[in-house]
């Protein structure tokens, strides 16, 4: 045993040692402490508790008329708001769900069949598509069409045609009343 | 540069080739020959530069944070303390970083003229370390601007109207630092460049420091030159351990202050935001420009012509100045003041000397310390002007030892700095 802990070079080369041990052990001690040191540094870049305070919007929707769409600013984001009218309504609801790229049926997007609230983030590379105006081109579903890359979403904000691979987010919301809603 | 070493991993060896950083690790960090006799008092330089290393880090961090406007800067501070992620953490460790870099220079500093490190060969070394100080001071003092609190906003307005004491320009000058006619908004975002920027100059410094440091190698407690490899012992494991040892206890009182008296250092009147229009009722600076601050008031009187402001100013930057000098003024060929007998007491003088400084500077200069900091401040000239020449002169040294060996393991037992037991 003397032999193995000792410091001469001979026994330090090749075998395996007690102070192999040590150095792995230490090593590994130095590591998790480097490791756990770090997260502060790390988590300072997440949200901070003021950014995650302002994580939810409320909305007056008593002023939008049928037809109208509005934008709110929504953790930094637009959201679209959509008061659709009877037509756009049967427009969504009548299309089968084997031609959609994400298939969803128009009742797992809406709350209230005249309220469509999707989150006015293109799927693709995030651009924010056209349709809110009414001079804006809504593409060829009559929903809202995305100038960077021409991905075309019907009047359920879902996509149709082009490379976006999935349908606008719908945010998670709530209705205070038949007028208000809160949304995050 | 050493003969590169033969390296078993190819990796390794195929960049070492080419570009040999590994070697320059090994000859500068692992073989590197230090003197075997070296005391804890020399753990401080790396502490140093480990303090640098935490002050940029955790200063880079806080940036992403901190916003450089008069109107936002108190509450974006005040933000990272109650909304970021570990913002509390990250502006503690900054803030009480600062003072124990100063605590870790000091000593490191007083390490230096304990043991004569600043005489030849090592004159240049010691010199860069100066300037080290100085930066050191720039950066400190315009980082204590930016939280904008009360003593951020006195303390700049006093420091920069300073340079008003130069004749003639002095106003000029101070309204080209300030961008304006009062510190405001372009001194607080100027304030704000310097201080992100001279920690990188403190760095490379530091290189040149180190740089300066392996071409004649550490100096040790005896002062006396190393003699051959049996005076040596490789740095790594024998010095890493114990620099590795020593921070271990340095960060048990760092993180002390950190987690058990984050104020400790601080003024509570930095806790209210800066107001152009109120003067606090006592202006201090933090803790570790108190002895400057003490020079800087001790000329209440003017000298023939002469303002008492321009010379009090001069004092103050000249107490740092005169060390630049000091290869030359103490002439003494004996280095360690172990064996200096006359040299040791006034060594001991100056430091105390020092605190009287510091007590001075940190009191109004009222009653009785308006005579201690004049009579401190002379003494801290004359150490540097008067005693230390005459001394070289003076003083009989103590018979030195014949070798590092022959003092430490008379025995003529030792590990060489080929890492073998001779």
């Amino acid at each position: 045993m003397a032999h193995t802990a000792s410091t001469s070079p001979e026994s330090v080369d090749d075998e395996v040692t007690r102070r192999d041990f040590l150095l792995i052990a230490t090593g590994t001690v130095a590591a998790v402490g480097a490791a756990l040191a770090a997260w502060p540094f790390i988590d300072s870049m997440n949200p901070a508790a003021d950014t995650l305070a302002l994580a939810s919007t409320g909305v007056d929707l008593a002023p939008v008329e049928v037809g109208q769409r509005i934008t709110v600013v929504w953790r930094g984001k637009p959201v679209f708001i959509d008061h659709r009218t009877d037509k756009e309504i049967e427009a969504a609801e009548a299309v089968p769900l084997n031609q959609l790229v994400d298939p969803q049926p128009d009742s797992a997007r809406v709350q209230k069949p005249q309220w469509l609230i999707v989150v006015g983030v293109c799927t693709h590379l995030g651009c924010i598509p056209l349709g809110q105006k009414p001079s804006d081109p809504r593409g060829d579903y009559g929903g809202w069409f995305c100038p960077c890359h021409g991905s075309h979403y019907d009047t359920a904000g879902r996509i149709r045609k082009g490379p976006a691979p999935a349908n606008l987010v719908v945010p998670p919301y709530v209705f205070g009343d038949e007028q208000t809603i809160k949304i995050g | 540069m050493e003969a590169n070493k033969t390296w078993k991993n190819p990796i390794v060896a195929w960049i070492d080739n080419r570009l040999p950083i590994f070697s320059m690790m090994n000859a500068d960090l692992v073989d590197y020959p230090t003197p075997k006799n070296l005391n804890y008092w020399w753990n401080f330089g790396s502490l140093a530069g480990i303090m640098l290393v935490i002050m940029i880090l955790t200063g880079i961090f806080l940036a992403m944070h901190y916003t450089a406007h008069v109107g936002y800067a108190f509450e974006s501070v005040e933000r990272i303390m109650r909304d970021v992620n570990y913002g509390w953490l990250m502006r503690y460790m900054h803030m009480n970083g600062a003072s124990m870099f100063f605590i870790v220079v000091y000593i490191h500093i007083f390490r230096g003229l304990y043991y004569g490190s600043y005489k030849p060969p090592r004159e240049l070394l010691w010199i860069l370390g100066v300037f080290i100080l100085l930066a050191m001071m720039a950066t400190a003092f315009m980082g204590y601007v930016l939280p904008w609190g009360q003593m951020s906003f006195w303390g700049a307005t006093v420091i920069t109207n300073l340079f008003s004491a130069i004749p003639l320009v002095g106003q000029s000058i101070v309204t080209w630092l300030w961008g304006g006619f009062a510190v405001d908004n372009p001194t607080l975002n100027r304030f704000y460049a310097f201080h992100y920027l001279l920690p990188f100059i403190i760095f490379a410094l530091v290189f040149l420091h180190l740089w300066a440091l392996h071409v004649h190698k550490s100096n040790n407690p005896l002062g006396i030159d190393v003699k051959g490899p049996q005076d040596m012992i490789p740095f790594t494991p024998y010095y890493t351990i114990k620099d590795a040892f020593g921070l271990g206890v340095f960060l048990i009182v760092y993180l002390g202050f950190v987690f058990f008296a984050p104020n400790f250092f601080g003024e509570p009147d930095n806790y209210i935001k800066a107001n152009p229009m109120v003067t606090p009722p006592h202006i201090v600076p933090e803790w570790y420009f108190l002895p400057f601050y003490a020079i800087l008031r001790a000329i209440t009187f003017d000298i023939w012509f002469i303002p008492a402001k321009l010379i009090g100013v001069t004092m103050m930057f000249g107490s740092i100045i005169v060390l630049l000098f000091l290869p030359w003024l103490d002439r003494s060929p004996v280095r360690s003041a172990r064996f200096r007998p006359l040299y040791r007491q006034f060594f001991w003088l100056f430091l105390v000397d020092c605190f009287v400084l510091g007590a001075a500077g940190g009191h109004p200069p009222e009653g009785h310390w308006i005579w201690i900091g004049q009579v401190a401040t002379a003494y801290y000239f004359a150490h540097f002007l008067i005693i230390l020449p005459l001394l070289s002169y003076l003083e009989k040294p103590r018979q030195l030892p014949s070798s590092i060996s022959a003092a430490v393991t008379p025995g003529g037992v030792g590990i060489s700095a080929k890492g073998v037991a001779e």
